[in-house]
């Protein structure tokens, strides 16, 4: 096998895949080891996140100037998205330095660190995704069939972030500036993207550029619409499966290149 | 059946100092030409093993003799895979397990029980195979109720206990070892020694770096000696050590 190959890489994510009741044991142990000894566990980010959404819903509300029923679900579903996003991607750029102390001394395969910190976050997510039905519940919006498409949507936007996590964790392991960039860039995104702000709000030109050339729309897209009771348009599901491929393969080429290298880069 | 053959094989470590390591001295380096570089990808690198050539096969009971900083650390890695060979190839056929680092991954604030599986499950071990020995392990380290408490209220010597029970109940056809492990008490450290040297006979290679005469005498049938990332020596341990204890 050439040294510098994508085998290597699918090799390394083959070998993660096959010791997922590791990738599993570690990441409840994460979520387990953050809240030890407290009463609310985990759902202490469910409360701040409910306490969050109910000001800035208040507060956006009046200033959009849009009914709370259709505002506080589009709202909720946006922001617990995003929560979750957010901190695959701040963590994803930690993933191999957090690690470091197991990478230097057991050989198990390198993204087995990608897929754990993307099983705690989806862990934190279950948790605050309970905040969304009862949001419906208080507004009086039901939720159809079509919701049942929120779960493709989210096994790409899982896809999506894996590759994200990956190619940022190299990245910063070699280059130990980039999790600030990263930080900031993330912000930077938080705003562009329809998340607070509702896209019908828009003028039709800025559209174009704020929501069909923005990745991280298409991506809330594909889970948020059908929760809120539309099917996601064929321009999010396309962009989110291109995104999905062209990720992959770019993460897999990186990774297969650079695979041999990371543990001197730590 | 296991078997090591290193062909040639060089580490060549990347120094990456606080400024080498930042993207603006990267993007200044092809700003101004690569003129700040030393080596031909413009990095400082430090060569930690070189040109390695030994062949390991069953049987064969390695002691890694060598001072400070003359790559014995840095061998065991390439040994265990954390580390690929910059130069050369390492080819290594079989199982290996390491004690090197036995605490590795425990938890503080999770029980004793809990840290068996989480330290078993990074070790290779599957649920099911901790489940039918967690009883042996117990008993071994010899916790008794403590095994249910946080570990955070372990004594160090507690402590020790649980990882080295759990971290010899692998049997792996190759065993890496940074010296000799001692655990516990008197009537401890004797159990201890019984399963270490247990270990070391079921495996099939082992490679052991330490800096004790007499153990790399009794345990070791081979002994290499390291010096700046070569080998100086290696040989029947007698001789080798020897020479390296300069007598």
């Amino acid at each position: 096998m050439h040294s510098r190959s994508p085998l290597i890489a699918l090799y390394d994510i083959a070998g993660a895949i096959k010791r997922y009741p590791l990738v599993g044991m570690l990441g409840w142990q994460d979520v387990r080891a953050r809240y030890r000894r407290s009463a609310l566990g985990p759902f202490w980010i469910t409360l701040s996140m409910g306490v969050m959404i109910a000001t800035i819903g208040l507060v956006f509300g009046q200033i959009f100037n849009t009914p709370m029923q259709e505002y506080l679900p589009f709202l909720t579903i946006g922001m617990v998205l995003w929560a979750f996003i957010a901190s695959v991607v701040t963590e994803g750029s930690m993933g191999f330095i957090a690690a470091e102390s197991v990478i230097k001394q057991l050989p198990i395969p390198l993204f087995v660190h990608i897929m754990r910190l993307i099983w705690r976050n989806l862990l934190i997510f279950a948790h605050n995704i309970v905040i969304v039905p009862i949001v419906m519940l208080i507004v009086g919006k039901s939720i159809g069939w079509i919701a049942l498409l929120a779960i493709p949507g989210m096994v790409l936007l899982v896809l999506n972030l894996s590759w994200i996590a990956l190619l940022l964790a190299m990245l910063c392991a070699r280059y130990r500036d980039i999790p600030q960039i990263v930080a900031s860039v993330l912000q930077v995104v938080f705003y562009l993207t329809p998340i607070m702000w509702v896209p019908k709000l828009l003028p039709a030109r800025a559209a174009i550029y704020l929501l069909d050339s923005n990745p991280a729309f298409h991506l809330i897209e594909v889970v948020r619409a059908p929760l809120l009771g539309q099917a996601p348009t064929a321009a999010n599901w396309l962009a989110a499966l291109a995104l999905t491929g062209i990720g992959w393969l770019a993460a897999v080429i990186v990774f297969g290149r650079h695979k041999r290298r990371i543990a001197f880069w730590l | 059946m296991a078997s090591i053959k290193f062909d040639n094989v060089s580490v060549d470590f990347p120094i990456y100092n606080a400024s080498g390591r930042s993207l603006k001295k990267r993007l200044i380096r092809v700003a101004t030409g690569g003129q700040i570089g030393a080596d031909p990808h413009g990095r400082v690198v430090v060569r930690a093993l070189e040109n390695l050539n030994f062949t390991l096969s069953d049987g064969d009971r390695v002691g890694l003799l060598g001072h400070n900083g003359a790559g014995k650390s840095t061998l065991l890695r390439l040994l265990s895979g954390v580390y690929a060979p910059t130069h050369g190839t390492a080819a290594i056929t079989g199982e290996i397990g390491s004690l090197i680092d036995i605490s590795l991954g425990i938890d503080p604030e999770a029980t004793g029980r809990e840290n068996i599986y989480l330290r078993g499950a990074l070790l290779g071990m599957t649920k099911g195979t901790i489940g039918k020995r967690i009883d042996e392990i117990v008993e071994f380290s010899e916790l008794g109720d403590f095994i249910d408490m946080p570990l955070r209220t372990y004594s160090s010597g507690m402590h020790l206990r649980l990882a080295f029970a759990v971290s010899t109940i692998v049997r792996p056809e190759i065993l890496l070892m940074d010296e000799w492990l001692a655990v516990g008490d008197e009537s401890f450290k004797h159990k201890a020694e019984q399963r270490m040297t247990e270990m070391v006979q079921s495996t099939n290679i082992l490679v052991l770096a330490s800096h004790a005469r007499d153990l790399l005498m009794h345990t070791c049938n081979r002994v290499m000696w390291l010096e700046h990332g070569r080998i100086r020596m290696d040989g029947a341990p007698a001789e080798v050590l020897a020479a390296y204890f300069g007598d």
